[in-house]
């Protein structure tokens, strides 16, 4: 289980502290699939980093008693002047895999052959969701958190990761944000609208798709 | 202490050091690649600006006020420059390089410190000991008359090079001043620091007031284990052990107000 326990971020910005996260609270159990929606610059990618253990809460606490991935998210997790295999090779170093088997599956997974010798930097953000993709496949844990990372890709990935979190993996857990409403609907039983710090949750996706779009056109009439 | 809790010390040393060899091999390719002699430079740089600097006084006789032999004393005094010199160079700004890596929660700010020092630090002493030894072997140097205090001195100018390195790696984080004025400050502090004199040789006020420099005790001590009985060694160990533990509790301080104010990218 995950469990958030009145967790605050605050960020200082030029125009003073602005308040990202205002006291949330909410826990995650095995298997079960949470999906959030919120407008740009919500929080949202700022929560699934304080739930992975990446960036620290202001206040409050995260407890992590299930193995969690790191953020799939666009940027983030590869350095970009490594190649894509000296990026498997320092992920497969940081969580102790092997990393000869590992780059034989990312060759296959991501398809990306020669390029996979390039400098991540040299990638379209499909290629890098491909390769962020497929790493985090190799590595099991028991919650993913995805950043719109499915999003990008071609029709065949977005297949590939149907197969592979959805399928094989449907037993996890899973935190989801995506601006494709229909993805989360189709994938989450839980729903929460992330706005100006307040994490509401729904019981079902109808309301919280409500509200979300109640939340995007507030100031017109 | 109960087992259960020394065997999670163990459990997070041994993440930690797998951290801090991923991050290793990974400062190593970026800095030196695939090309030419590629992680040979890691020495091959310090080596050549060691000679370069040893040719330099041989030549123009510097004076450093002793009868010492040049080439010994500018190769001491020049590789401990570039061991705590570099330390903070490599450290500062090291942190925003490597932000997209802290997705992994595993990756902290101290880690990245750790691998550059390591990198650093061995690199630098690599350096010194194949010319320790080359000159030798050609015959520009004697042999040191003590190993001990060579080690101990310059365990402790790396002891303060690394903390001064994290101290000011975890400060250029919140205030880009630190990285302006690191340059000037270790420019200026090059011919403070015990490389080019020995303490001796200098007035007995002005040398009270140069053993303040922390460095200039390493120094002296290194020289004190290469030419034994020749020189008179001056140095007070426990004000440089103090500056060192100081130094290294500011530096904690710091690297824990930056894990919490970082924001991965």
């Amino acid at each position: 289980m995950i469990h958030l326990d009145h967790i605050h971020k605050v960020y200082p910005t030029r125009a003073g502290d602005r308040v990202v996260l205002n006291d949330i609270s909410f826990s995650l159990d095995r298997g079960e699939k949470l999906g959030i929606l919120g407008r740009n610059g919500a929080g949202k990618s700022t929560l699934v980093r304080l739930v992975s253990g990446a960036e620290r809460p202001t206040s409050g606490e995260v407890t992590r008693n299930m193995s969690v991935s790191w953020p799939l998210a666009f940027g983030g997790a590869f350095q970009n002047a490594l190649t894509g295999l000296d990026n498997v090779r320092f992920i497969s170093r940081i969580y102790k895999q092997k990393t000869e088997s590992n780059i034989d599956f990312v060759y296959e997974f991501t398809e990306l052959g020669a390029y996979l010798r390039e400098p991540v930097r040299t990638y379209s953000s499909g290629m890098r969701a491909r390769l962020a993709f497929a790493i985090s496949m190799i590595i099991e844990f028991d919650c993913y958190l995805i950043d719109e990372i499915t999003a990008v890709g071609d029709a065949k990935f977005y297949e590939k990761c149907e197969t592979e979190l959805f399928g094989k993996r449907r037993d996890r857990a899973m935190l989801i944000i995506s601006h494709d409403l229909e993805y989360v609907r189709k994938h989450c039983e839980r729903f929460a609208v992330l706005h100006e710090g307040d994490l509401a949750f729904y019981p079902d996706f109808n309301q919280a798709h409500q509200a979300h779009l109640h939340n995007l056109h507030i100031g017109e009439n | 202490m109960t087992f259960s809790q020394l065997s999670t010390i163990g459990r997070s040393a041994s993440i930690q050091w797998r951290v801090i060899h991923a991050l290793l091999m990974r400062e190593i390719l970026t800095r030196y690649g695939r090309h030419n002699i590629g992680f040979l430079w890691l020495f091959v740089e310090p080596m050549v600006f060691t000679t370069g600097v040893t040719i330099l006084w041989t030549l123009t006789k510097a004076l450093h006020g002793s009868t010492l032999p040049i080439v010994a004393f500018a190769l001491t005094g020049y590789s401990a420059v570039l061991l705590w010199r570099n330390m903070p160079a490599r450290c500062i700004g090291a942190i925003e390089p490597n932000l997209s890596l802290m997705y992994h929660r595993n990756v902290r700010v101290i880690d990245i410190f750790l691998a550059r020092l390591i990198l650093e630090g061995g690199g630098a002493t690599i350096s010194f000991v194949t010319l320790s030894l080359f000159y030798i072997y050609i015959g520009w140097l004697e042999p040191p008359q003590d190993i001990l205090p060579i080690v101990a001195g310059w365990l402790l100018i790396a002891w303060f090079g690394s903390t001064l390195a994290i101290f000011l790696g975890a400060l250029s984080e919140k205030n880009e001043l630190v990285e302006k004025i690191w340059h000037p400050m270790s420019y200026l502090a090059f011919p403070l620091s015990g490389a080019g004199f020995m303490v001796d040789a200098l007035p007995p006020e002005a040398q009270k007031y140069v053993l303040l420099v922390p460095m200039v005790n390493g120094v002296e001590l290194v020289r004190e284990g290469y030419f034994g009985s020749q020189v008179h060694a001056h140095y007070d160990l426990p004000y440089m052990i103090g500056c060192c533990i100081a130094l290294s509790l500011l530096a904690l301080a710091q690297v824990a107000v930056a894990n919490r104010e970082i924001t991965p990218e």
